[in-house]
């Protein structure tokens, strides 16, 4: 019910609409609750509606986050091994 | 497909996991409630649990839309379709849910309901303006993610005077659910829980933002990490919800920050506060009766409310009476604890509403963790 999912926003045909990109496969759906999106732009897709924008440097900032945490332990568990 | 696969990344869960394993203190326990059942769906089915030390233990909340539903509003949606002849619109998940006299929606559309499965609020309004010479009712239910689209679709039936259309709506709201599960009396009945925090909503917060969840981190003392759906994201909150018990602190803290801010979606929080407004009390089931926890259309949208237009009335209907959906849902007991599960309650036999949902807990459950249990031994 909650599954909502990001998708490139490919096509515009009209402000109140998109088309988006799903792995592939295209959808129509509403940009009613939403502001400033343009081509390209990720949104969160739920029940044919974007519900808000995705930002991509803060994607990124969390993906670097989960690596920086791996590395951390990592280096801990070395130094604990020297020791 | 990109900002998915990089949030489901086995080598970056490994990390994860080992830095969990290095912030879990092994002297005490740590119980945290991941309220939606997307979070529920997404511990399933990626193993997470099975990555985390034995003292860190992750309770199933009520946050699933299709469980939370008690059978008497599904009884309403059922007699729109046989009594009224009205064409019915619904999300798919809510039409296998068990309701009064052995119907579901499903069995209702086989007893010749006009019952349609819809994908968005807007095809319902479609349907509506493609059969002017009958009644179409959208059975509106969910939580914050859902109800703003359905606010769209009453705005535009009321712009476009398309008169055969209106909303039952059963839509609902986090924060009380939440409230409901850390301070309601019926906790009592069943026990209280334990629990250190809360893995709060993804997607629900993208509309609603992180502020309501303050009050629960300042009055209640339970820290929040609000976490997206993709299993690294579940992963990095649990760390999160660590490391704020092992410094005493609670607060709100966004791990979802790349579609989540403290204020939300703000153009679709006016447009759910232009046509609904709070409802005095709504039964969601397991939970009792909770004050102020859904939504009612407002009377500037009267025309478009489905209660007001048939002249509805709630009946409260008992869950059966093995089914232990209300324990579960409040994270009292596990789908193993019920007599039902997996026997005479499977997904393709669902008895509570809990096995219908794939983000229901015992579906989740039954789906991905019980053959590993068994292979654990």
């Amino acid at each position: 019910m909650c599954l909502a999912i990001p998708a490139r926003v490919v096509e515009m045909p009209d402000p109140e609409t998109a088309i988006v990109d799903l792995g592939g496969v295209k959808k129509a759906i509403s940009l009613a609750l939403v502001e400033d999106v343009a081509v390209g732009d990720y949104v969160i897709v739920h029940v044919g509606f974007a519900l808000n924008k995705l930002n991509p440097e803060e994607a990124e900032k969390t993906l670097a986050l989960f690596a920086e945490m791996g590395d951390l332990v990592a280096a801990q568990d070395g130094a604990a091994g020297s020791a | 497909m990109k900002y998915i696969d990089e949030f489901r990344d086995g080598e970056l869960a490994k990390g994860l996991a080992a830095a969990i394993a290095a912030a879990a203190r092994p002297e005490r326990q740590y119980a945290f409630m991941e309220f939606c059942g997307g979070h529920t769906h997404a511990i399933s089915r990626y193993g997470v649990t099975d990555l985390l030390p034995a003292n860190v233990r992750m309770v199933h909340g009520p946050g699933c839309p299709v469980c939370v539903l008690p059978i008497g509003r599904i009884d309403m949606a059922i007699e729109l379709a046989l009594r009224h002849q009205a064409i019915l619109c619904s999300y798919g998940d809510c039409l296998r849910v068990p309701a009064s006299a052995g119907l579901s929606l499903l069995k209702a559309k086989s007893h010749g309901g006009d019952i349609r499965m819809v994908y968005s609020a807007a095809d319902a309004l479609k349907i509506a303006r493609e059969n002017p010479q009958r009644e179409v009712v959208f059975f509106a239910i969910g939580f914050e993610t859902t109800t703003p689209p359905t606010a769209v679709v009453i705005k535009q039936a009321a712009a476009e005077g398309v008169n055969n259309f209106s909303v039952l709506c059963c839509h609902v709201l986090t924060p009380s659910a939440i409230m409901s599960i850390l301070e309601s009396p019926e906790v009592r009945r069943w026990g209280t829980v334990p629990l250190d925090g809360f893995v709060g909503p993804a997607h629900v917060s993208t509309v609603i933002g992180s502020r309501p969840y303050e009050f629960f981190a300042e009055e209640y003392r339970k820290p929040v990490v609000i976490a997206g759906f993709e299993p690294l994201d579940v992963m990095q909150a649990i760390l999160m919800l660590i490391r704020q018990v092992n410094e005493g602190r609670c607060e709100v803290e966004n791990e979802f920050t790349r579609a989540v801010s403290r204020e939300g979606n703000v153009k679709a929080q006016a447009l759910v506060a232009e046509v609904f407004e709070l409802r005095r009390s709504f039964e969601w089931r397991g939970m009792g009766t909770i004050p102020y926890s859904a939504l009612a259309i407002r009377q500037a949208f009267a025309d478009f409310d489905a209660e007001r237009r048939f002249g509805l009335e709630y009946h409260p209907v008992p869950d059966h009476k093995a089914c232990e959906c209300g324990a579960i849902l409040r994270g009292v007991k596990e789908p193993r604890d019920c007599k039902l599960f997996g026997t005479v309650c499977t997904p393709e036999n669902p008895i509570g509403s809990c096995m219908v949902s794939s983000e229901g807990a015992c579906a989740a459950y039954y789906t991905y963790g019980r053959h590993r249990e068994e292979i654990a031994g």
